[in-house]
């Protein structure tokens, strides 16, 4: 007499496969598996909510102290203690802005190139050359800019702006966070626009359109999501990047509509004066800066998901 | 149309090798053979579609209202525009069903009457009676075989003399096709059209001609498409001349 070896009871024939504790142990692991992939998951909820909840009490009692100020207020002195986050922010977006005005039109003109007018065989060389780009050190950056470029923009901006514009300044960030974030929204449309299926581009052309039509109404549109994703996740790097413009940015703290004067931003001041015990209360306030530019960037994020989500739906057609 | 001598490189490669045939006006041609006899190739050179592709190379000529359409002086844009194109999949853009009809109509600079063009060509589609209420709404909210009139119409909003269709109903069910084919017999009456098709049922119902294409093998294993031979539809069933042809559509080949 025979019997198999059924671990639990089955409602299901016996089967060749039965047997051997097959099932049981399959299901164990699967057991463990799906737990594995829970804990990591709530370890990134985790950290999220621990970064916000250790920043946002850490600077408590800078935002208490001062108020609105803290984010209206133009001076930043640790000898009066007060401080003022306005002169950052400007600074922040201002030289993401520029940025993002200079590396979007590169940006999409090299995407487009690689994807649409450039020949197969040069096409894998000049992805892996902007990769490498991105592969450069932000530091690196940084030191080319102030060390190799310094008296080039000065000379150039003070040809265009007059004699009081300064190598060191906001438009000096922003040129080089333009080259940082160049590779970042060229690689995303790139895919996208790639992935634009190919016979929207066919059907487009069998109707006698250009290949600047063909661009311009088939594929910036079905890449547009795509697109839009790019530069909002090259605009939180350009926001956040700190080595490379406390190099270049001349930290200044100031609020000039001159773009060719030195600036600061949130993460260059933090960067450049958190220097760990005995700052009192401008810790608390640089924390503070952190916070706000945490809170930046997670709305810049969340307007991209938000703006590529419509983007696929419209695609969807739904 | 007529083709010349037309030999189709990718590459090194030689995909078609001398095709000849006359394609008459206001008829519809089919082109028939076996998988990977260069029928979609030759197709795609009658509008320059071809040129799209890196490394392909043309050799003969096409001759259309007597003027070589690979003549340096003739631009590729100015042919498609003439010689209007349907895939063998639906391919509607992600727009509204009128945004897409109008596609070419704004590409051709057409500005006068587009609402008038636009329900000209999908009645002639024979899709303005399901459409007409819902011109505003998704082009991918239609069902295959709507789609694929769309296409159609999309494609007839510019008035093409000439429309190519690359296996139109190889993604549709029989009813979608039967209509596509209603349609097909329609349209003869005002421009000629070149289908490609693997099914052999579809030419001798769809079609006045038949050319059919076979494949070639070379000592090296290269793959050639040649065409055998181009007759009237119901003779080439009825009385294939060559023996190629005749084992192809009993069944016995391919």
């Amino acid at each position: 007499m025979t019997t198999v070896r059924t671990p639990s009871p089955s409602v299901l024939p016996a089967h060749r496969t039965d047997g051997r504790n097959r099932a049981r142990s399959g299901r164990r692991l699967d057991r463990a598996f799906s737990g594995l992939t829970l804990t990591a998951g709530l370890t990134i909820l985790a950290t999220l909510v621990g970064v916000v909840l250790a920043t946002a009490t850490f600077a408590w009692p800078a935002f208490r102290a001062g108020g609105i100020g803290f984010f209206t207020g133009t001076t930043w002195s640790s000898q009066t203690n007060t401080f003022g986050a306005l002169p950052m922010i400007y600074g922040t977006v201002v030289t993401a802005v520029i940025a993002i005005i200079l590396a979007v039109p590169a940006s999409l003109g090299v995407a487009l190139f690689l994807t649409e007018v450039c020949p197969r065989r040069l096409r894998g060389p000049i992805v892996a050359l902007i990769d490498l780009l991105a592969a450069i050190p932000s530091v690196v950056f940084g030191l080319v800019g102030v060390l190799a470029f310094h008296n080039v923009f000065q000379t150039v901006f003070r040809a265009i702006t007059g004699p009081k514009a300064n190598g060191s300044s906001l438009l000096t960030a922003g040129i080089i966070l333009a080259f940082m974030i160049i590779p970042i929204i060229t690689s995303i449309p790139r895919e996208g626009i790639a992935t634009v299926p190919g016979h929207h581009r066919e059907a487009s052309y069998a109707l006698g359109a250009t290949r600047w039509e063909v661009l311009r109404t088939a594929i910036l549109p079905a890449g547009s999501g795509g697109i839009t994703g790019a530069v909002m996740l090259g605009l939180g790097r350009a926001l956040g990047e700190t080595i490379a413009v406390a190099l270049v940015v001349g930290s200044a703290i100031q609020i000039t509509p001159d773009i060719t004067q030195p600036g600061t931003t949130m993460a260059e001041i933090i960067a450049n004066r958190f220097n760990g015990e005995g700052m009192g209360i401008e810790r608390n306030a640089l924390m503070g800066l952190g916070v706000v530019l945490f809170m930046i960037t997670i709305a810049v994020n969340v307007a991209a998901r938000v703006v590529v989500n419509r983007a696929q739906r419209r695609n969807a057609g739904t | 149309m007529t083709l010349n001598g037309l030999s189709v490189f990718y590459g090194e490669n030689l995909a078609v090798r001398d095709v000849s045939f006359g394609v008459a006006a206001n008829r519809i041609t089919a082109i028939i053979g076996p998988s990977g006899c260069g029928k979609s190739t030759v197709l795609r050179s009658l509008n320059r579609m071809n040129d799209l592709i890196d490394g392909c190379r043309v050799i003969g000529d096409v001759a259309y209202r007597g003027i070589d359409i690979y003549a340096p002086d003739v631009e590729a844009v100015e042919v498609r525009r003439r010689i209007g194109m349907v895939f063998q999949r639906p391919t509607p853009f992600p727009k509204s069903i009128y945004q897409n009809v109008v596609y070419g109509l704004k590409l051709a600079g057409i500005h006068d009457a587009r609402d008038d063009r636009v329900e000209h060509a999908l009645r002639q589609a024979a899709l303005w009676d399901e459409v007409s209420g819902r011109l505003d709404s998704s082009a991918l909210g239609l069902s295959g075989g709507q789609q694929q009139r769309l296409c159609i119409a999309r494609a007839l909003a510019v008035e093409p003399d000439v429309l190519l269709m690359d296996e139109p109903c190889s993604a549709l069910d029989p009813i979608a096709t039967a209509r596509i084919e209603d349609l097909m017999a329609e349209l003869s009456e005002r421009l000629t059209i070149v289908i490609v098709t693997h099914n052999l049922a579809q030419a001798a119902r769809a079609s006045h001609d038949t050319a059919f294409l076979t494949t070639e093998v070379d000592d090296h294993g290269n793959r050639t498409g040649v065409l055998v031979e181009v007759a009237p539809t119901d003779r080439l069933f009825a009385h294939p001349i060559d023996e190629r042809t005749e084992q192809y559509i009993t069944g016995r080949f391919g």
